[in-house]
């Protein structure tokens, strides 16, 4: 038995076909079943290194990551981009180039720029995984949220999918349209005009300006954190009224049916995008996105990083 | 199943030989296991998964015990990930728990080079550790790379390393039960 899998990097969602989707998803389930062993460890990746390269802050997609590989027996550096020549003017390429005269099998890049993983994919011999670039794809985290859709749900197509927040900069959104699309789902984007513009409708969704219409016949809505960090002006409405307007509030999540699921890619505002009692709410599968996303980086390292090269 | 007008399969085992065969092993484990109820039947999959299904029915016919089976997964445990063009698919592993003082019978369906029945071994040590570990297979071929021994085998079958020998499972293959000999 062996694998129709032949890529060395995963970029996005966008270029997947469903077939090549499902296969990441049935190999997560594999590698699930290995968190509940005594020992937490197979020996699939031994003797291959993986570069978490890291030029934008990140805590839980990096450890994410960390850990996967440590679960496949790989050996992991961690570079960030504080600790990176980056900061002394050296390009990404030369960057890159340096990784791998060091025999790094994996890299795992998290960019500000989009574009920055296929810039180095099609110049390295190394695998290269996204881990987010700029507003574009990150195509693990859609990953998850489908895995986690499916487990709780037994499928994907014809579910329909509510995905709120700041949809225009938002890579996370991206990977889940592109993702959930394909696998047959129904994808409904809720947020303020100005982040979720008409075009996305291009995309094969239906974007909507009102929340309270949409939950009634939600199967999922997944909340996307408002990065108020980055927020500009004229953009955002500001928090206070975010949150009358959008946000999961405990009365609002009255309108969703009772076996709708709760989803969001964390780290959550409370107060903000969802309230206390519904992240911690019986509906809220949030910490199993967490769960499941350390199985799809799993799957999709050895994927990507077994394949002789 | 690879039959081609210039490559005829030969014929090893149809049926009924697989029956008859599969009968002693179930009968050889239930003897030399004085304690049937702590054996666990691990397949590898996918055909010994199917082989361990029946051996447990043949057992449970015999001795009137249900005995437990799990599957074991060997394509995480390779040591050859990276030098083959293709990767293995990756199955979950299931397995009764604790496997402390329980034996654990490794099921495949043709013993070769003992690589799969080591990485099965791995794989089980990352579950626990078992009182004993044993290993049935239908079809021993020969050519042992690692010092290792079924301790059930259905048919001892002398091969040339270039031959290939295909078993196929009416529940795995829709094909009826049988095993073929390729010639190179």
């Amino acid at each position: 038995m062996s694998t129709n899998w032949n890529r060395k990097d995963l970029l996005g969602l966008r270029e997947l076909s469903p077939e090549e989707i499902n296969f990441i998803l049935e190999t997560a389930d594999a590698f699930k079943q290995v968190g509940t062993r005594e020992i937490k460890k197979v020996p699939a990746l031994r003797g291959k290194t993986m570069v978490n390269f890291f030029v934008e802050p990140s805590t839980r997609t990096r450890t994410s990551f960390e850990l996967a590989a440590h679960r496949l027996s790989a050996d992991v550096i961690n570079i960030s981009a504080t600790t990176s020549s980056l900061t002394k003017g050296e390009t990404l390429k030369d960057t890159a180039r340096n990784l791998e005269a060091l025999h790094a099998d994996i890299l795992v890049l998290r960019h500000s720029s989009a574009g920055a993983p296929q810039f180095l994919a099609q110049r390295l011999k190394s695998s290269v995984i996204n881990a987010g670039d700029g507003a574009h794809e990150h195509p693990t985290q859609g990953l998850l949220d489908i895995y986690t859709i499916r487990e709780r749900r037994g499928k994907v197509d014809n579910l329909h999918i509510v995905i709120v927040g700041d949809i225009l900069f938002s890579r996370v959104a991206r990977s889940n349209i592109f993702g959930l699309t394909k696998l047959g789902a129904r994808v409904t984007l809720v947020g303020p005009s100005t982040l979720v513009p008409r075009e996305f409708e291009k995309l094969g969704v239906t974007v909507s300006y009102k929340i309270d219409d949409v939950l009634p016949t939600a199967d999922v809505v997944n909340l996307l954190r408002i990065q108020h960090e980055r927020q500009r002006k004229e953009y955002f409405p500001g928090i206070g009224e975010y949150t009358t307007l959008f946000g999961l509030t405990k009365e609002r999540a009255k309108l969703l049916k009772p076996d709708c699921l709760v989803m969001h890619p964390g780290p959550i505002n409370r107060g903000v995008e969802i309230d206390s009692e519904v992240a911690d709410g019986l509906q809220s599968v949030i910490l199993d996105q967490v769960t499941n996303g350390l199985a799809v980086r799993m799957a999709v390292l050895y994927l990507c990083g077994g394949i002789a090269t | 199943m690879k039959d081609t007008e210039q490559n005829p399969g030969v014929p090893i085992m149809d049926a009924e030989a697989i029956r008859r065969a599969l009968r002693r092993i179930a009968h050889e484990i239930i003897e030399q296991n004085a304690d049937l109820r702590s054996v666990v039947l691990a397949g590898i999959p996918l055909r010994g998964v199917e082989i361990a299904r029946r051996l447990a029915e043949l057992i449970r016919e015999v001795a009137k015990i249900d005995i437990e089976t799990g599957t074991i997964d060997v394509a995480m445990h390779r040591d050859d990930v990276g030098t083959r063009a293709e990767l293995p698919v990756v199955h979950a592993s299931k397995l009764p728990l604790p496997l402390e003082h329980r034996t654990v019978i490794i099921v495949d369906d043709v013993l070769f080079t003992g690589r799969t029945a080591r990485a099965a071994m791995d794989a089980i040590s990352s579950f626990g550790r078992p009182a004993r570990v044993q290993l049935a297979a239908l079809v021993d071929r020969g050519h042992r790379e690692l010092p290792i021994r079924a301790d059930y085998v259905g048919k001892n079958l002398p091969t040339a390393t270039r031959e290939q020998i295909q078993v196929r499972l009416q529940d795995v293959d829709n094909e009826p039960d049988a095993v073929w000999l390729f010639k190179e």
